[in-house]
């Protein structure tokens, strides 16, 4: 598999040169080279799930090694982890099925040896986790990797006939095929996000309302310009996000679709905010406990928001939404960029000749690119899936994610 | 390798790589800077692979190419040329996985960048444009651009061969260095083109004045002339920069022989051209000052993202940046009490003990730093062991070196590998330290990184040295014990101390990691101020004295001077013409217009024409007939008062107005000596109606004083006056 390696490697290097921008890229490119992996990926006849797990997983830890500060990646490996459990779990729960229903039928006598080590509970939960149970109740009675895996393997003993091995290999296949199929579906949904949130862009823009937005988001950019297709009339003030000053892009993309536009500098918002009736902002990632990290200047709206009692909303893909705590040792919550975006490097080279000034440098620039903005100043996600509260973050990342490849990304990293 | 080295014979053969219409982007490495500036560490391990920021130096110049979009390297390697390919050998440059293709070219009788580059053109390998760069540059420019001009100039005009990056960088005003310690850089180039007209790095920072050929003011419509651009030695050459070193055999040096060359040479026609970089960031390390100050750069980010959080190289280990820009590995062991300050990296496996204090430093991997130590603006490698109380204050500190308690370092101590110094030793400032003797021949190519391999005595497979005794009785301040021959770095220590050498320990604070000392600074500050008086009466030819203006008055002397006396002459007597024309009816301002003219068409200042007219209205005074001196002074008090409107015209300043007063005492010397009784009252009556102010006469007065006896007769005449002049102004002091 030098062709797959060389995937990686590309995609890592690429990641580690910060050459992919933007969270939506990130997380769609790492969802195609994940379904590489597993279409890639030789099935044993045992332990699949495992296998793909690992597989996956071994991949996974190297890109978000690669760019930790990019949290999509992270969050498109630990969906598919998900999948590929479900899926698991899914072909499981349907050949129980299957075997419930031929049970008196003399095929399958294998599979009915194989059965009995299941414990009825066991079964119950993965058909509940597979019709989406209650988060806690799935957390509570989730059915760790060995209580799964090991089924196949003890059947594998046993087992000898051709028709059985065939039945296996189909399975095998299907599992795989499932997968991949439902990555389908992720990248589609990766795709399609901006559409969806923009969807419900009508019900939350009003005639004639002020929104503000900070920096140039996508997101935000296909929202603003949905209300406007939908002949909603309403204008946009836009602070130009130092030092990128992206916020100069959209108030050109914007004007160019027909929205009355202002441009303000960023440390105008509080003066201009009193105006706004809402403030509309992309985000970086939506951390679990509601939290937002979001690019440098966000904090200062939100804060400016919350104190005019102003709604402060924020757009985001599903891909955006991070398992992770804010407060979890292995988040990078911030990335310092290069200095000259804020100043020229020629006019202040007097300032950092070390040798003439005394050896230690005097002058410092920093750049920061990301903010973090406490849930509480958040009035609102909207996401692919609808609008939550900050408060109910939690809940959706338990319909994404799997608890266990959580703790186990931070052991693999070990 | 092998089969390189088999085209060599069929070198002459690729003469015409442009046939070739796809060529993918090809680079040259030079795995060797070709000087002794980081001697003694260069005596044991290649420059590139010195470690900056805890990463070999050659790592980001290859990191660099593979982002900008070279698909093949080709490492030219001489000094030290097994550890480079061993390295390269082990890297992930060369595994399959790699996008680049790197070889590496071995030769080991180059001496120079020049000769590099002949033995690259005899293997025939590069079949395009290529960039050349040498392997201790760090950048995070965007080659495209460049690239983009550069092969578009080359359609239009196919002798426009090679384009320079440059990046602007003030020199400091004090020391006329870059912030790189490398040499002030002038440069001129056209505006529009950016085609580069002029290169000149000043070796000898004493020297003021630039010369510019004439040709360059004749030719170029418009040009910048630049003090403030740093070479980024970053080049995109095509294939005729290889053969053009072919063809000029005693080309050495990239920047001194070949661009100069190519400059001055206007019989090819080839040009150079250079492209700015703004945003980006680009510098090659040329000394140990430029060492520190990349350094430096990287760990506040301009080399995003070729900076140590980034895990950019495979190599390092997981950085955190923490707040102050305060690097540590994962896996650092800190005391409590230790204090980590501002811009600092921490390597993984290092332990730092109590109540340490580290700032504006990188420490290396798996180092053990005791208690009580202070560094301060150090670089320490990997290995290292300091034990307690030391104090390392801008050093560079290599791998394996030992530091006994209580050693302390003064800055610009250089310790080289595995050095070790004895308790309580004191290593004096800007001392090299090394395991290796200080070659005793200074060979006078000074174009090589690594000893003479024919003088010396093989001592490894990789290392060639010469070992020399001599070294073992210099600076042995020390004292000498049995147990260590070398024993110059006190008890139980292992080394020798180099004396310094070229130029000696003047010259050392240049390129030192340590800062210019404060003494330095302000004895060069002290020149700086001091000279501009001098460089400004240099560059403005209108005087500043009397003293120094020329023409009329030392060639006035000399009849026998050539044709500046002739000169000068004739304008006078261009003037007088016009003078004349004026009395017959012409109006005074078209008078003024004409001289003005005749001013700018002669070259010639002010004073010249104050002079020139002074000349005229003193004979239209002489011709009117006269016969006593009474008459004459009243007939010459006459013109002046007449013509006093233009000859005020003419005096804006004191020079103008001290010039008249010494053209009147030629006047009386030689061309009308009926005036000279007269000299000082029409100096008075000068004075009286406005046309020569008290400072000139005064200043004259003053500036007369110093002059021969001879000079001196009509200061003497006019003492009375000027003494009078002088009561008169202490009053006027007085009453203010």
């Amino acid at each position: 598999m030098p062709d797959l390696q060389a995937l990686v490697t590309d995609f890592v290097l690429k990641l580690k040169r910060r050459k992919i921008e933007g969270s939506q890229a990130t997380a769609k490119q790492t969802a195609e080279l994940l379904r590489q992996v597993v279409s890639q990926q030789r099935m044993p006849y045992t332990n699949q799930a495992s296998v793909l797990i690992d597989a996956v997983r071994a991949v996974g830890e190297q890109l978000i090694a690669a760019n930790p500060i990019e949290l999509a990646v992270g969050n498109i490996v630990r969906r598919v982890l998900h999948i590929i459990r479900e899926e698991n779990l899914s072909s499981t729960t349907a050949a129980m099925e299957g075997l419930g229903l031929t049970a008196g039928s003399d095929d399958d006598e294998g599979e009915h040896e194989d059965r009995p080590g299941l414990s009825a509970a066991a079964v119950a939960a993965a058909a509940r986790s597979t019709l989406r149970a209650p988060s806690l109740q799935t957390l509570l009675e989730d059915i760790p990797e060995s209580a799964v895996a090991p089924h196949p393997s003890s059947s594998g003993g046993d087992s000898e006939g051709k028709s059985k091995s065939a039945d296996r290999s189909s399975r095998s296949k299907k599992l795989k095929h499932d997968v991949i199929e439902a990555i389908n579906e992720l990248i589609q949904d990766i795709d399609t996000c901006h559409e969806l949130i923009s969807e419900q862009a009508v019900e939350h823009i009003h005639q004639n309302e002020v929104i503000l937005t900070l920096g140039r988001s996508r997101t935000v950019k296909e929202f603003l310009c949905a209300a406007k297709e939908k002949k909603r009339s309403f204008r946009v003030f836009v602070a130009e996000g130092a030092p990128r000053y992206q916020g100069h892009v959209l108030a050109k993309e914007l004007v160019g679709k027909g929205i009355q536009t202002t441009v303000i500098t960023d440390s105008a918002v509080f003066a201009m905010i009193s105006r706004v009736n809402m403030v509309i902002v992309g985000a970086h990632a939506i951390m679990a406990n509601g939290g937002v990290i979001a690019p440098v200047g966000i904090n200062m709206v939100a804060l400016a928001a919350q104190r005019h009692a102003v709604p402060f909303v924020v757009v985001a893909g599903s891909h955006k939404l991070c398992p992770l705590y804010p407060h979890n040792p292995e988040v990078l919550l911030n990335e310092f960029r290069c200095p000259s975006d804020l100043l020229d490097f020629g006019e202040f080279s007097d300032c950092m000749d070390y040798g003439s000034l005394g050896g230690s440098p005097l002058l410092h620039v920093v750049n920061p690119a990301f903010d973090y903005v406490q849930p509480k100043l958040v009035s609102l996600f909207i996401t692919d899936t609808g609008g939550h509260n900050p408060s109910y973050v939690y809940r959706l990342i338990s319909d994404y994610y799997t608890a266990d490849d959580l703790v186990v990304q931070r052991n693999s990293t070990n | 390798m092998a089969q390189k080295r088999g085209q060599r014979g069929a070198s002459s053969s690729a003469d015409d790589p442009e046939v070739v219409a796809r060529v993918p982007l090809q680079a040259v490495l030079l795995a060797d800077s070709f000087n002794l500036k980081f001697r003694p560490i260069t005596l044991e391990r290649p420059k590139v692979l010195l470690p900056l920021v805890n990463v070999p130096m050659i790592e980001y110049t290859l990191a660099w190419l593979d982002s900008v979009g070279v698909e093949e390297v080709f490492v030219f390697c001489c000094a030290h040329s097994q550890q480079v390919k061993q390295y390269l050998n082990q890297s992930e440059w060369t595994k399959p996985a790699a996008r680049l293709s790197v070889t590496t070219i071995e030769s080991h009788d180059a001496i120079s960048a020049g000769d590099a580059l002949r033995v690259i053109y005899e293997k025939s390998v590069i079949r395009g444009d290529f960039v050349l760069i040498s392997g201790d540059t760090v950048s995070n420019m965007s080659l495209a651009q460049a690239l983009h001009e550069h092969k578009e100039r080359r359609k239009k005009d196919p002798l426009a061969i090679m384009t320079m990056v440059i990046k602007h960088s003030k020199p400091s005003n004090v020391t006329h260095q870059t912030r790189l310690g490398t040499d002030e850089v002038i440069m001129a180039f056209d505006p529009e083109t950016k085609e580069l007209l002029f290169y000149d790095d000043k070796a000898d920072p004493s020297q003021r004045i630039i010369s510019l050929d004439k040709i360059l003011l004749a030719d170029s419509p418009a040009f910048y002339m630049h003090n403030d651009k740093q070479d980024c030695y970053i080049d995109i050459c095509s294939p005729e920069v290889l053969s053009l070193f072919m063809d000029n055999f005693d080309y050495q040096h990239l920047r001194r022989h070949f661009v100069k060359g190519l400059l001055v040479d206007d019989i090819m026609g080839y040009k150079i051209f250079t492209h700015e970089i703004h945003s980006s960031y680009a510098a090659r390390i040329d000394n140990f000052r430029s060492y520190d100050t990349v350094s430096k750069d990287i760990m506040q980010s301009w080399t995003y993202p070729l900076v140590p959080n980034v895990r950019y190289f495979g190599c390092c280990s997981n950085m955190k940046l923490d707040r102050q820009g305060v690097f540590k590995a994962l896996d650092v062991v800190q005391s409590r009490s230790a204090q980590i300050g501002a811009v600092t990296l921490i390597g993984s496996g290092s332990t730092i003990g109590d109540h340490s204090v580290i700032s504006n430093s990188v420490i290396g991997q798996e180092c053990n730093i005791g208690r009580n130590v202070s560094v301060h603006g150090c670089y320490i490698w990997n290995n290292v062991i300091i034990e307690d109380d030391c104090k390392l204050n801008h050093a560079i500190v290599c791998d394996g070196v030992h530091l006994r308690t209580g050693v302390v370092l003064e800055p610009g101590v250089i310790l080289s590998f595995k050095v070790e110094v004895g308790q309580q030793i004191t290593i004096p400032a800007y001392s090299k330290v090394s395991l290796l003797p200080q070659p005793s021949i200074q060979d006078s190519d000074e174009e090589l990184e690594y000893a003479d391999a024919n003088s010396g005595v093989i001592e490894s497979p990789s290392i060639t040295s010469i070992i020399s005794t001599r070294n073992a009785e210099l600076n042995s301040d020390y004292s000498v014990t049995e147990n260590s021959g070398l024993s110059e770095v006190g008890i139980s220590g292992v080394g020798y101390i180099w004396c310094s050498y070229e130029g000696g320990n003047d010259e050392e604070w240049r390129h030192s990691v340590a800062p210019i000392p404060a003494s330095k600074l302000a004895e060069l500050s002290h020149d700086y101020y001091e000279d501009p008086d001098v460089s400004y009466q240099e560059v403005n030819s209108t005087p500043v004295s009397g003293e120094l203006r020329p023409d009329s008055e030392i060639t006035g002397d000399d009849d026998a001077d050539g044709t500046d006396y002739g000169d000068s002459a004739d304008f006078d007597k261009e003037v007088e013409a016009t003078f004349q024309r004026a009395l017959t009816g012409v109006n005074q301002e078209n008078v003024i217009l004409e001289i003005n003219s005749l001013r700018l068409s002669c070259n010639k200042s002010h004073a010249d024409c104050a002079g020139a007219l002074f000349l005229s209205v003193i004979k239209l005074g002489l011709e009117a007939p006269h016969s006593s001196n009474g008459e004459l002074y009243q007939n010459t008090a006459k013109e002046i008062n007449r013509w006093k409107d233009i000859l005020k015209h003419y005096l804006k300043s004191v020079d103008e107005e001290i010039e008249i007063i010494l053209k009147f005492e030629e006047i009386c010397l030689e061309i009308a000596t009926e005036f000279s009784p007269l000299f000082s009252t029409i100096l008075s009556s000068l004075y009286e109606k406005d046309i020569l102010s008290e400072d000139a006469i005064l200043s004259w007065a003053s500036e007369k004083e110093g002059a021969d006896e001879s000079d001196k007769i009509f200061v003497k005449q006019s003492e009375r006056f000027i003494t009078w002049l002088k009561e008169a102004s202490e009053e006027d002091d007085e009453d203010d």
